[in-house]
């Protein structure tokens, strides 16, 4: 199949961007997205081009390193899948895509589909641990936790940190990825003496990098490849009511 | 108080304040609409119940009060969260695209400053009588009918109401998030409940000009 791609061109952070149309052709239909765009690379680099610059590392969905918007939907139109596991064959022959880099002030272009991250990382300093000493593992089962709140952690543990949920908020919100972060480590017994300590950093270094409010339009759950559900945004909400005005405040 | 004020400046804050005070708006719209539905029981009775309200003045005005409060907090959240959305996604997309928000999430901000507008409106219409072509202080029944036999006016309350409608919609569903209100066992619920509220509001309130325009109140 024949796809025609718009793909977001920008050489730095400071430098202004554009569309730069581009065919691809003979595409298979097995092709992942990020392999569809490998062709276009290997085309622009006999051409004597620059290759666009994308994310991209496990490709099989689990690192959280690839991620653009296609036609304005973060990782493509598919539910709860990454653009590296995004098959070609979810698309028709001649269709017309854009793809952008995720816009946020907290995350800056780099260049072309690549933003800077590191906004994320600040966060999970901030409180997304638990401090404990090392050593040896502890035997299974010396905890016990219930089934609900495990599995429910466990949900929570599935974020892989893409940027996705950002992405695709109207506000450039960063609260699912927050409320993932402190909810797989406040719903576990572990997690329990740092809670509000933690809810009360993670949440006050997510505003300071500039990450914007929940208006609840869950575009993030849409798009989210692990489909991490907005309950956890209440938890955190109410968590972090908990924190500043009622027991746990500094 | 300094622990509430550092609560505000952050976005969760300003969420949890329009929430609050948003649920104390929707208080007031619904005991409003409980007490304009007697227009429907006559004359005598809405007058009556007008009176009753003016003869507690010092309760009718801490009401008064607080709503005013409330409704000022409610809008300064909304204009700095608005604010903050600009400096959080200062280029947007060429080519926006969205899943699963809906039309009333996404015109907050339309449906909100629509019900400022009108409740400015109706404030001079219907209490103040000074854009109102026939008012009788003292006789509400006839003001509401003599107003509402106006068509463009009728309409202007329809819009206005429609308008509440959408409001409702998200903003209902929005404040259990909000205060994270939420159980797997209910969660369901909290939609049924903001369509049920928003549309016994639009429906309730949109009745009466719609009843005077076809003459089964006169
Ligand atoms: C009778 C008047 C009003 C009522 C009953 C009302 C009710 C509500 C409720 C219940 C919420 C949900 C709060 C939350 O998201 O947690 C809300 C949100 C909101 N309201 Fe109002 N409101 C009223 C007037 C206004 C006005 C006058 C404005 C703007 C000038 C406004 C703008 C907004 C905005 C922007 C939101 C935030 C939506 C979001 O973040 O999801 N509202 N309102
Ligand atoms: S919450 Fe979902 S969309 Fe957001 S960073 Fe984690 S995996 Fe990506
Ligand atoms: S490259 Fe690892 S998730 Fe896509």
């Amino acid at each position: 199949m024949k796809i025609k791609l718009n793909v977001w061109r920008q050489p730095s952070s400071e430098a202004s961007g554009r569309f730069e149309p581009h065919t691809v052709e003979n595409v298979s239909q097995h092709m992942s997205f990020l392999e569809m765009l490998d062709v276009l690379n290997e085309q622009l680099v006999l051409e004597g081009k620059d290759p666009v610059a994308f994310d991209h590392d496990c490709r099989e969905g689990i690192c959280g390193s690839c991620g653009f918007t296609i036609n304005g939907i973060a990782h493509g139109p598919e539910a709860g899948t990454t653009v590296c596991q995004l098959h070609m064959r979810k698309f028709k022959d001649g269709d017309e895509l854009w793809l952008e880099p995720w816009r946020a002030a907290a995350f800056p272009v780099l260049r072309d589909l690549i933003v800077d991250r590191t906004g994320f990382d600040s966060i999970v300093e901030a409180g997304g641990y638990i401090s404990v000493r090392t050593g040896s593992a502890p035997d299974a089962n010396s905890i016990p936790i219930s089934k609900e709140s495990s599995d429910s952690a466990f949900d929570a543990a599935a974020c892989i940190g893409c940027g996705a949920c950002v992405a695709a908020c109207p506000n450039a919100s960063a609260m699912l990825f927050t409320s993932a972060k402190a909810s797989h480590l406040g719903l576990l017994p572990q997690g329990q003496p740092e809670r509000w300590r933690r809810t009360q950093s993670m949440v006050e270094v997510m505003e300071e990098i500039g990450f914007g409010h929940c208006t609840n339009h869950r575009e993030c759950e849409a798009v989210c490849p692990k489909e991490i559900s907005v309950d956890f945004i209440a938890r955190l909400n109410r968590d972090y009511i908990q924190a500043s005005l009622g027991r746990g405040s500094k | 108080m300094s622990r509430l004020l550092s609560f505000y400046k952050t976005s969760i804050g300003k969420k949890v304040v329009m929430a609050v005070t948003g649920i104390a708006l929707l208080g007031f719209v619904m005991g409003h609409l409980l007490g304009n539905l007697q227009v429907y029981l006559g004359p005598e009775k809405l007058n009556a119940y007008a009176q009753l309200l003016h003869d507690n003045a010092g309760l009718l005005w801490v009401a008064r009060i607080g709503l005013l409060v409330a409704l000022i907090l409610h809008v300064h959240a909304a204009v700095r969260l608005t604010q903050q959305r600009r400096r959080c996604r200062p280029v947007s997309y060429q080519k926006p695209g969205h899943v699963q928000a809906d039309y009333a999430s996404r015109t907050m901000m339309w449906s909100g400053p629509l019900i400022l507008a009108f409740v400015l409106y109706h404030l001079a219409h219907l209490t103040f009588g000074t854009v109102h072509h026939d008012f009788e202080a003292k006789d509400v029944y006839h003001n509401v009918v003599a107003g509402f036999q106006v068509p463009w006016v009728a309409g202007l309350y329809i819009l206005a109401m429609v308008g509440l409608g959408f409001h409702l919609y998200h903003g209902i569903w929005s404040f259990f998030q909000t205060l994270g209100l939420n159980h797997p066992r209910w969660n369901a619920l909290r939609r049924y409940l903001s369509i049920a509220l928003a549309l016994g509001i639009v429906v309730g309130n949109v009745s009466i000009p719609l009843a005077v325009l076809t003459g089964l109140v006169s």
